[in-house]
C-alpha cells in the first residue's frame, strides 16, 4: 500500500485535554497513522486508548494539541469534507423521516431536492431500507436504525468512511448479520467509499473487517503496532487462520506490556496443529466428486449456488480438502489435486488406504496421536491426553469438537479405534470390514 | 425537512386518502382563524386611543358586561409578552450557548434578573414607557406587556439555553461533519431538541404571567394612579369599589380563559411538540382533538402546498447565509482577549455596584440601609415559614398523587388552573377575610404569598414521586417496609431532587409576591405587614427613588444570598447523592 499515495495521514498526533480540577490529561501521544486508498484500517484499543479521539481528530472535528492532520496531500482544518462518519448511537434526527435523515449531508452540501432525494433513495436501497423511506426513526429496530446511519454517510460518497463502533449499541445477532452485510458489500466492490476506517473494541470485528489492524495502547493513548490481516475474504470467524489471528491479537491486547510484532508467522508451531476443519469424509469425497466432475476447477461461489447451498456451508469439505492435499484454494476457486482425483475415483478400499496416507503426511495431530497409541500398546490413550494437547491451541469446546473430528478421520483412515464407553484410543490391529461407512 | 415541519404545524395528508379534501372541519378551522383574527384586529385598535395623563385616562366599568372585552385586552397582552418572551429566548439563549465569553457574561445576569423581584420594578418601568410613547395609550400597554414579559422570559431563556448546551454530542458532531449551516442547525437540530422544553416552559411561565398582569394593569406610580382596561384592572376597580359580585365575575372569568387559552393554544401545541423528543423510544402518540381537526381539514394542507417552495427557497437562501466556515479553522479565543474582556466586566460590574451604593447611601443613610435590612429579614422568615409549611401540607398529597396513575389524571387539569390561576384574583376575599377575623397581615401575608408560590411545590413533588421506579415501591413492599421506613429510605430521598427545584421556585415566587402580599387593601381599608415587600411597595407608589434601589437592591441580595448559601447546597446533594438512575 506503500506505492500510493495515502488520502488521510495523521502526523505526530498529541491531544490533551484540560481537567476539570486543574491540569490537563495526555489522551493520545505521539501518533502517526496513514489511511491509503482501498484499505480497511481498525483501530483496535481498550477503553481510554483514545481511539474515538484519533478518529475525531482525523475527521476535523477535534483540534489535535500538536501534529497535524493532511487530507489528501492539504493540510487538514475544520471538519473534514472527505469523510463520512457512522456514529456509536446512529446520531438520527427523530423528527426527521429516513430519508430526511439520510439526505441531509447532501442537503446540506446545495444539492438540489430531486438530487438528494435520488441519492437517499439509492444508498437506503443499498442498506435494504426500500420502502422505508418515510418511516421516522422511532419506528424503527436498532439494527435498521443504524442503516440508515450507513445509508446517511453513503450518500455523501466520501473517500473515508468512519466507523465509530458502528456495532456496538446492537445486539448480538444484530450487529452479526449488519457487519456481514456491510462487509460483503466492500468485498462486491460497490462499497460507496475508497476507505474505511474502523473503531472497534471487539476482536473479532476488527480482524473480521479489516486489512490492517493498529493496536493502541492506553495511558496515554499511543499507537502499540500494526498487524496485517492476510486473508483471503470472504472471512470466516471458523477459520483456523483466523482464530489463530484473534487469539495472538487477544493475547496482546491481555498483555499491556508486549510487543505487537506484527505478522504471526504462519510456519509458526501453530501450524503443527492446524485446526481441523469440522466435515465428514463423506463430504469431502463428495465435493471432489463434483469438482472432478466438473473438470477438475470450480469457482466456489458458483459451486455453492448451484448446489443451492451457501458458500459457509461448503467451506469445512473444501478446507478439509485443501488441507489433506486434495485441492488447491486460490482466488475463491478450487482446484483438484492428482491425489485428490485419485481418491475421489477410487473404489472403497482404495480410497480408506489414500486417505490414511494422507492424514499422515499432512495432519501432524494423526501422526502425534499414533504415535502416543503406539508407545501405550494394549493399554490405550485416553481421550484426555489428546485434549490436554489441544488444549494449548483451542478453546475448551473447539477441542472437544477437534477430537471428535480427529477419531472421525482417524476410524475412517483405520489408524485408530476409539472406545467411547472407555473414553480411550486403541490401536486398529485387525482390519474390520464392517466399519460404519461414513460416506452416508 | 421543510415537509416536518410543514407536517406538524400545517397538515398532515390523511392517511387513508392522501390528499384532505374540503370537509366541516375546513368550516369550522375557517370560522375559527377568521375570529381570531377580528378579535385582535378589534382590540388592538383600542390600544391606540388617545391617552393623556393625567386628563384623559381611561375607566374601568364593573358592569360584567365588560368583561369579555376586558379578558380579550388582557389575554392580547399576554400573548405579546409571549412573543417577545420567545424572541428574546431565541437571542439570548442562542448567543449564551453558542460564545464563551457572552455566556461568561450573559448567564450570572440571566441568574441575576430571575432572583430581582420584577414587581419592585414597574415603577421603573411605567415612567420610562409612558415618556415613550407620549400621549398614546401604547405606553401603558407596554409597561404591562413588559412586566409580564419580565415573569416569563428568564425561565424561558434558561430552558432554552440548557437544550441547546445538553444536544447529544453524536448529534452535534454529525451536524459538524456534515456542514449543516447554523440555519439548517438551528431548524434542524436545536430548535426541535429544544422544543418540548419551550413549550412546557412556556406553558409554565404564561401561567405564571397572569400574576403581573394583574398587578400591572392599575398600578399607582409616583403618587399616581395609572389604569389598563383590562381583567386586572377591573379587579383592582373591584375592590376599591367593595363590590364582591363583579370579583366573583372576574374569577369565573379568569377561569374560563385559562381553559379557554389551555384547551385551544397550549394543550395543541404540547400535543405537536411530543414529536420532538430525542429518545428514540417507540410509544403511542399524543392526540388532541384540535389537532385532530387542524389536520383533517384541507385549509391548512393547500396553504402549506402554496407556501412550500416558497419557504424551501427562504431555506436555502437563510442556510446561505449562514453557511458553515469552508476550511476555517475554529477560531481559538487568545488569552490576552479574554483578560481584557473579564476586567472589562470587572469594572463595569464594580462602577455599577459602586455608583448604586452612593446612589442610595446620599438619599436615605446608612441607618436606613439597617432598618430594610430587619423588614428584610422578617420576609425571609414569612418565605421560610411558607416553605415548610407548604412542604407538610403538600408532599404527602403529591406523592398519594403521583403514586396513582388514577388520582394524577383526575386532579392534573385542577393543579393545571389552580397554578396558572393569578394569587392576586383571591387576594381582595382573603383580605376582607383577615379584617372580619381581626387577623394581622403579618401572618396573612404568609397565606397570601402561598397562593401562588405553593403550586410549584405540589408540582414537582408529584413529578418526583411519578419519577420512583416500580421496581423500587415494589421491592419496599416485598421486603415489608412499613410506611414510616418507606418514606425515609424510599419516598424521601426518591423525590428530594424534586423537591429542592420545587421549593427553589416557590422561594423565588414567594418572594415576589411579598411586595403585592405585604400591603393590601380593601375599599379604604389597607392593611401592611412588617416586610420588605410593603417597604418597596410603598416607596414604589410614593416615587421614592432611593428607597426603591434599596429595597429592590436588598431583595435581590437576600434571594441571591438564599439561593447561593442553601439552595444551590441542596441542589448539588440531590445531584450527587439522590439520583435515581
Amino acid at each position: 500500500m506503500s506505492s500510493v499515495a495515502p488520502i488521510l495521514t495523521a502526523e505526530q498526533i498529541a491531544k490533551t485535554f484540560p481537567l476539570p480540577a486543574g491540569g490537563e490529561q495526555t489522551v493520545l501521544e505521539e501518533v502517526s497513522l496513514e489511511i491509503a486508498p482501498g484499505e480497511v484500517v481498525a483501530l483496535l484499543g481498550r477503553s481510554g486508548s483514545g481511539k474515538s479521539t484519533l478518529l475525531r481528530i482525523l475527521a476535523g472535528l477535534i483540534q489535535p494539541t500538536h501534529g497535524r492532520v493532511m487530507s489528501k496531500g492539504k493540510l487538514l482544518i475544520g471538519p473534514n469534507p472527505d469523510v463520512a462518519m457512522v456514529f456509536q448511537s446512529f446520531a438520527l434526527l427523530p423528527w426527521l423521516t429516513v430519508r430526511e435523515n439520510a439526505e441531509l449531508g447532501l442537503f446540506a452540501r446545495g444539492a438540489d431536492k430531486k438530487t438528494c432525494e435520488q441519492e437517499a433513495v439509492t444508498a437506503l436501497a443499498m442498506v435494504g431500507l426500500e420502502g422505508f423511506e418515510g418511516a421516522y426513526p422511532r419506528e424503527l429496530s436498532g439494527g435498521m436504525r443504524q442503516r440508515v446511519g450507513f445509508a446517511r454517510a453513503f450518500v455523501m460518497k466520501p473517500d473515508v468512511l468512519m466507523m465509530d463502533e458502528p456495532f456496538s449499541a446492537l445486539d448480538v445477532l444484530t450487529a452479526e448479520n449488519l457487519r456481514g452485510e456491510i462487509s460483503e458489500l466492500w468485498e462486491a466492490g460497490k462499497f460507496p467509499a475508497k476507505s474505511i476506517l474502523l473503531v472497534t473494541h471487539n476482536i473479532e470485528e476488527a480482524v473480521l473487517l479489516a486489512d490492517r489492524v493498529v493496536i493502541l495502547g492506553a495511558n496515554p493513548g499511543s499507537i502499540r503496532g500494526q498487524l496485517k490481516v492476510d486473508m483471503p475474504r470472504p472471512r470466516h470467524t471458523k477459520n483456523a487462520r483466523f482464530v489463530q489471528l484473534v487469539d495472538y491479537v487477544y493475547t496482546v491486547m491481555t498483555n499491556p506490556k508486549a510487543p505487537v510484532e506484527g505478522l504471526p508467522s504462519k510456519a509458526a508451531e501453530s501450524e503443527r496443529f492446524p485446526m481441523l476443519p469440522h466435515a465428514r469424509v463423506g463430504g469431502i469425497s463428495g465435493l471432489l466428486e463434483i469438482i472432478n466432475d466438473r473438470g477438475g476447477r470450480e469457482d466456489l461461489p458458483k459451486l455453492a449456488e448451484s448446489l443451492r447451498l451457501e458458500v459457509d456451508d461448503l467451506l469445512p469439505a473444501v478446507d478439509a480438502a485443501a488441507l489433506l492435499g486434495f485441492a488447491v484454494v486460490e482466488h475463491g476457486d478450487v482446484t483438484i489435486t492428482d491425489v485428490g482425483r485419485e481418491f475421489a475415483t477410487a473404489g472403497v478400499h482404495r480410497s480408506h488406504e489414500i486417505f490414511k496416507e494422507q492424514l499422515l503426511k499432512c495432519i501432524p495431530l494423526a501422526t502425534t496421536v499414533v504415535e502416543a497409541i503406539k508407545q501405550k500398546q494394549d493399554r490405550g490413550v485416553e481421550k484426555d491426553f489428546i485434549l490436554d494437547i489441544l488444549d494449548e491451541h483451542f478453546s475448551e469446546s473447539e477441542s472437544e469438537r477437534q477430537f471428535e473430528t480427529l477419531v472421525h478421520w482417524g476410524r475412517y483412515a483405520q489408524l485408530f479405534e476409539y472406545e467411547s464407553n472407555e473414553e480411550r484410543l486403541y490401536p486398529s490391529e485387525h482390519e474390520r470390514e464392517e466399519i460404519n461407512d461414513p460416506r452416508i | 425537512m421543510l415537509e416536518t415541519w410543514r407536517k406538524t404545524f400545517l397538515f398532515a395528508p390523511h392517511p387513508e386518502t392522501g390528499r384532505p379534501t374540503f370537509s366541516l372541519a375546513d368550516l369550522a378551522v375557517g370560522l375559527g382563524i377568521l375570529t381570531l383574527l377580528y378579535v385582535v384586529a378589534r382590540v388592538g385598535a383600542e390600544s391606540l386611543v388617545h391617552f393623556n395623563p393625567p386628563e384623559v385616562i381611561p375607566q374601568v366599568g364593573l358592569d360584567p358586561w365588560n368583561l369579555p372585552n376586558y379578558a380579550a385586552r388582557s389575554t392580547l397582552r399576554m400573548f405579546v409578552a409571549l412573543f417577545f418572551s420567545i424572541v428574546f429566548t431565541f437571542i439570548y439563549g442562542y448567543a449564551a450557548a453558542h460564545s464563551r465569553r457572552a455566556e461568561r457574561v450573559l448567564i450570572p445576569l440571566l441568574d441575576i434578573l430571575q432572583s430581582v423581584p420584577v414587581l419592585g420594578f414597574l415603577s421603573i418601568t411605567v415612567t420610562g414607557f409612558i415618556a415613550l410613547f407620549r400621549g398614546s395609550l401604547l405606553g401603558l400597554e407596554a409597561a404591562s406587556i413588559f412586566a409580564i414579559f419580565t415573569g416569563q422570559a428568564w425561565n424561558m431563556t434558561f430552558s432554552f439555553y440548557h437544550s441547546l448546551r445538553s444536544v447529544p454530542n453524536e448529534l452535534d458532531e454529525m451536524t459538524t461533519l456534515y456542514r449543516l449551516s447554523r440555519w439548517e442547525r438551528f431548524t434542524r437540530l436545536e430548535l426541535p431538541a429544544s422544543m418540548i422544553g419551550l413549550v412546557w416552559n412556556g406553558m409554565m411561565s404564561f401561567g405564571g404571567g397572569w400574576f403581573f398582569l394583574a398587578a400591572s394593569e392599575a398600578i399607582s406610580v409616583l403618587n399616581r394612579q395609572y389604569t389598563l382596561p383590562g381583567l386586572g384592572s377591573y379587579v383592582a376597580a373591584a375592590i376599591e369599589a367593595k363590590d364582591l359580585r363583579a370579583l366573583g365575575w372576574a374569577v369565573v372569568t379568569m377561569i374560563l380563559l385559562i381553559v379557554t387559552i389551555d384547551q385551544f393554544f397550549w394543550k395543541p401545541l404540547v400535543t405537536v411538540a411530543d414529536r420532538y423528543k430525542l429518545e428514540l423510544t417507540a410509544g403511542e402518540e399524543r392526540r388532541f382533538w384540535l389537532v385532530d381537526l387542524w389536520r383533517s381539514a384541507s385549509l391548512p394542507y393547500h396553504i402549506g402546498k402554496l407556501l412550500d417552495p416558497m419557504l424551501f427557497r427562504i431555506d436555502r437562501a437563510l442556510s446561505q447565509l449562514t453557511a458553515a466556515h469552508s476550511g476555517g479553522a475554529p477560531q481559538k479565543p487568545s488569552k490576552a482577549g479574554d483578560v481584557v474582556f473579564n476586567t472589562l466586566m470587572g469594572v463595569i460590574s464594580i462602577a455599577l455596584l459602586i455608583a448604586g451604593i452612593r446612589f442610595v447611601l446620599s438619599g436615605v443613610g446608612l441607618r436606613e440601609v439597617g432598618h430594610a435590612a430587619l423588614l428584610g429579614l422578617a420576609t425571609l422568615a414569612r418565605v421560610v415559614f411558607l416553605i415548610a409549611i407548604s412542604t407538610v401540607i403538600w408532599t404527602p398529597i403529591g406523592v398519594a398523587i403521583g403514586f396513582s396513575p388514577k388520582l394524577a389524571r383526575i386532579s392534573q387539569p385542577i393543579v393545571q388552573i389552580l397554578a396558572s390561576f393569578p394569587a392576586n384574583f383571591l387576594f381582595p376575599f382573603a383580605t376582607l377575610g383577615f379584617i372580619s377575623l381581626g387577623i394581622t397581615l403579618n401572618w396573612g401575608s404568609i397565606l397570601l404569598m402561598a397562593l401562588g408560590s405553593q403550586w410549584y411545590l405540589l408540582f414537582n413533588v408529584i413529578g418526583g414521586a411519578q419519577g420512583i421506579p416500580n421496581d423500587l415501591r415494589e421491592m419496599a413492599t416485598s421486603i415489608g417496609l412499613k410506611r414510616a421506613k418507606e418514606w425515609k429510605y424510599l419516598i424521601a430521598p426518591g423525590i428530594f431532587g424534586s423537591w429542592v427545584t420545587g421549593a427553589i421556585t416557590a422561594s423565588g415566587g414567594a418572594w415576589n409576591a411579598s411586595i403585592v402580599s405585604e400591603l393590601v387593601s380593601w375599599g379604604n381599608t389597607t392593611l401592611t405587614a412588617y416586610g420588605l415587600g410593603s417597604y418597596i411597595s410603598q416607596a414604589t407608589s410614593k416615587g421614592d427613588w432611593p428607597r426603591i434601589v434599596l429595597g429592590v437592591g436588598l431583595m435581590s441580595v437576600f434571594v441571591v444570598g438564599f439561593n447561593r448559601l442553601l439552595w444551590s447546597k441542596l441542589y448539588d446533594l440531590a445531584e450527587s447523592k439522590y439520583r435515581l438512575g
